[in-house]
Order: C-alpha cells, then sequence, then structure tokens
C-alpha cells in the first residue's frame, strides 16, 4: 500500500465514507461528520499510522483532505 | 518490591533534590527511569550505577524543559525505543523568595515558563502518547504554598498555583482515557538547596512543622511511587498534601 492509499485508507474509516467520495471538497465545511471530536480522530490515527506527532497548529488546520496533505509533508510524509 | 516493574517513567529535573530522590525511588521499585537534567553528562555515572544496583535502566535525557522542541524530539525518541510512557513526573522547578516590591518581573516570567508552561507541554505531548495505550499517570510538583500562601514567595505560590488548576483540569479531561493525573503539595523539604536557604532565611520557622522535622526528599518520592504505580490506579485530580502539619 503506497502513502496515499494508506492517507485514503484512514479517511475511510474514520468518517465511514467510499474512497471515491474523497476529493479536494472533502472538508470540515461540506462534510456533516468532520466534527472536533472527529478530526481528533483523524489526527491520532495519521500520527499512529505514519509514526509522527503534530504540533497543536496542524491539529486544528487538519480541516480537508487536501490540506492534510500539505501538513504531513511538513513531517516529511509525502502523500503520493 | 517492584511496584514499578518495568513501567516507563520520565522524571524531569532528576539532578537533585526532590527529583534525584524520585528517580532513585522509581529504579528501586523496578522502573525503567529516564531522568532529565539539563548539562550534558551530569547525571551519566550516578544514572549507571543506578541501573547496576536496582538491574534497571536508568537512562539521562539530556535537555531544557524550556526548550519545548527538544522536549518533545526526547519524548518521541522514549515513545520509539520503549513503545510506551506510563509516567511523567513534572518534578523540574525553579523557586524564588523575594517580597513583592522585590520582584523582578523577568524572573517571574523564566520561573512561570520553567514552572508552567513547561509542565504543560510535557503533559500535552506525553499525555497523546499516554492516550494512545489508554494508560498512564502524570504526577505534578505542586507546593504547600499554593494552597496556604506564604510572605516572601508570592510568585512562586502563583505558578504552583496554576500547577493545581492545570492538574484538576488535565484530570477531568483525560480520565476518559485512563490517564491519571495528580499533584504533590510539599512541605519544607530537606534538599540540599533548601536546607542552605532554610539556614539563612527559615530557622525560625522549625516550629511551623508540626512534626517538627523538615521532610526528606525520599518521603516526596515515596508518594511519587505511589502514585505511579497501580496502587493509586482510581486516584486521579487529586492534590495530596505532603507537609509534616506545617502551618504557614
Amino acid at each position: 500500500m503506497n502513502t496515499l492509499e494508506t492517507y485514503n485508507s484512514i479517511f475511510v474509516e474514520t468518517f465511514q465514507v467510499e474512497e471515491s467520495e474523497l476529493n479536494a471538497e472533502f472538508n470540515s465545511d461540506n462534510v456533516e461528520k468532520w466534527d472536533s471530536v472527529c478530526q481528533l480522530s483523524l489526527v491520532t490515527n495519521m500520527e499512529d499510522t505514519f509514526d509522527i506527532m503534530m504540533e497543536p497548529e496542524d491539529i486544528i488546520g487538519f480541516k480537508s483532505y487536501e490540506e492534510g496533505k500539505t501538513i504531513l509533508e511538513k513531517y516529511d510524509v509525502k502523500i503520493a | 518490591m517492584g511496584l514499578l516493574k518495568d513501567k516507563v517513567c520520565l522524571v524531569t529535573g532528576a539532578s537533585k533534590g526532590i527529583g534525584r530522590a524520585i528517580a532513585e525511588e522509581f529504579a528501586k521499585q523496578g522502573a525503567i527511569v529516564y531522568a532529565n537534567a539539563r548539562t550534558p553528562e551530569s547525571i551519566d555515572e550516578w544514572a549507571n550505577n543506578l541501573s547496576k544496583e536496582h538491574q534497571t535502566k536508568v537512562i539521562p535525557a539530556y535537555f531544557d524543559i524550556t526548550d519545548l522542541a527538544d522536549a518533545k524530539n526526547t519524548v518521541m525518541q522514549i515513545k520509539s525505543d520503549e513503545k510506551r510512557i506510563d509516567v511523567l513526573v513534572n518534578n523540574a522547578g525553579m523557586v524564588t523568595y523575594e517580597m513583592i516590591p522585590m520582584a523582578q518581573i523577568d524572573t517571574f516570567r523564566a520561573m512561570l515558563d520553567v514552572n508552567v508552561v513547561a509542565p504543560f507541554s510535557l503533559l500535552q505531548i506525553v499525555s497523546r502518547v499516554m492516550g494512545r495505550q489508554k494508560a498512564g499517570s502524570i504526577i505534578n510538583m505542586a507546593s504547600i504554598v499554593a494552597d496556604k500562601g506564604a510572605k516572601g514567595q508570592v510568585s512562586y505560590a502563583t505558578t504552583k498555583g496554576a500547577i493545581i488548576a492545570m492538574t484538576k483540569s488535565a484530570a477531568k479531561e483525560l480520565a476518559p482515557s485512563q490517564i491519571r493525573v495528580n499533584a504533590v503539595a510539599p512541605g519544607m523539604v530537606g534538599t540540599e538547596r533548601f536546607v542552605n536557604v532554610f539556614e539563612e532565611k527559615f530557622k525560625d520557622k522549625i516550629d511551623n512543622i508540626g512534626m517538627g522535622r523538615l521532610a526528606e526528599p525520599s518521603e516526596i518520592a515515596d508518594l511519587c511511587v505511589f502514585l505511579a504505580s497501580d496502587m493509586s490506579k482510581y486516584v486521579t485530580g487529586q492534590i495530596i498534601g505532603i507537609d509534616g502539619s506545617t502551618e504557614l
């Protein structure tokens, strides 16, 4: 499994959605289930999977599928 | 007795005084101890001897707790090496004695950094590791002066009051993750540093201690062993005084 597949699988598991639903519009404004608890769970899963620990500002900023990729790059995790 | 057998513990400010006593008692109880100190190599020999004496691992963790990035890196390294962190003792701190007009704001800010911001940051990082484990014990160092007040220690008492508030709120937030957060609130403890100050400034205060003597650092460490161990697995959000019945 490459990092993109892994990244997607975390979204699928966290939000209980189909992988095909993951796109640039998948964010906290458009996804009803995306509340702070869900966001924390998403971040925790990302941290566990990629063995990183995000800074508080990145946990707060992890508000979209696309933004998440940018944030992970800061921790040397290239999603591709 | 092995009350802390194989528990992975991080103790800040372990180079002397209460922190050193805590690290020693934890090692005696079988814990794997990451002993924090600021000066590289300063506790190598002590840690090595302690490891041999108690057939466990006492590992120096050299970092300045106010360097939050360094502290985080150390926690991540411990997690990477041990796969878990069971206990954090936020012991490192600074103390001043001065009347209000003499208190310097820069010193007060520095004390807030060491006594409040750094412990909060470590609690923040370590609790996230513990959250994955659904277990952990965080022990903060408060003080009798935070509760009872002490002339000449307004700034210090302020920082320790913050520690009490932090402990109580963190305990509530972290309880669902089975992470316990407690604080110990010592009275006058016979550390080398305090004994020197005591001789100079507080000798007349001995009559204020019901038990008529200073606490031994090892007695504070004993309480920390209890809070770190599974003996206290249902204890959280408590500020436990250990002052020999002291009146300030």
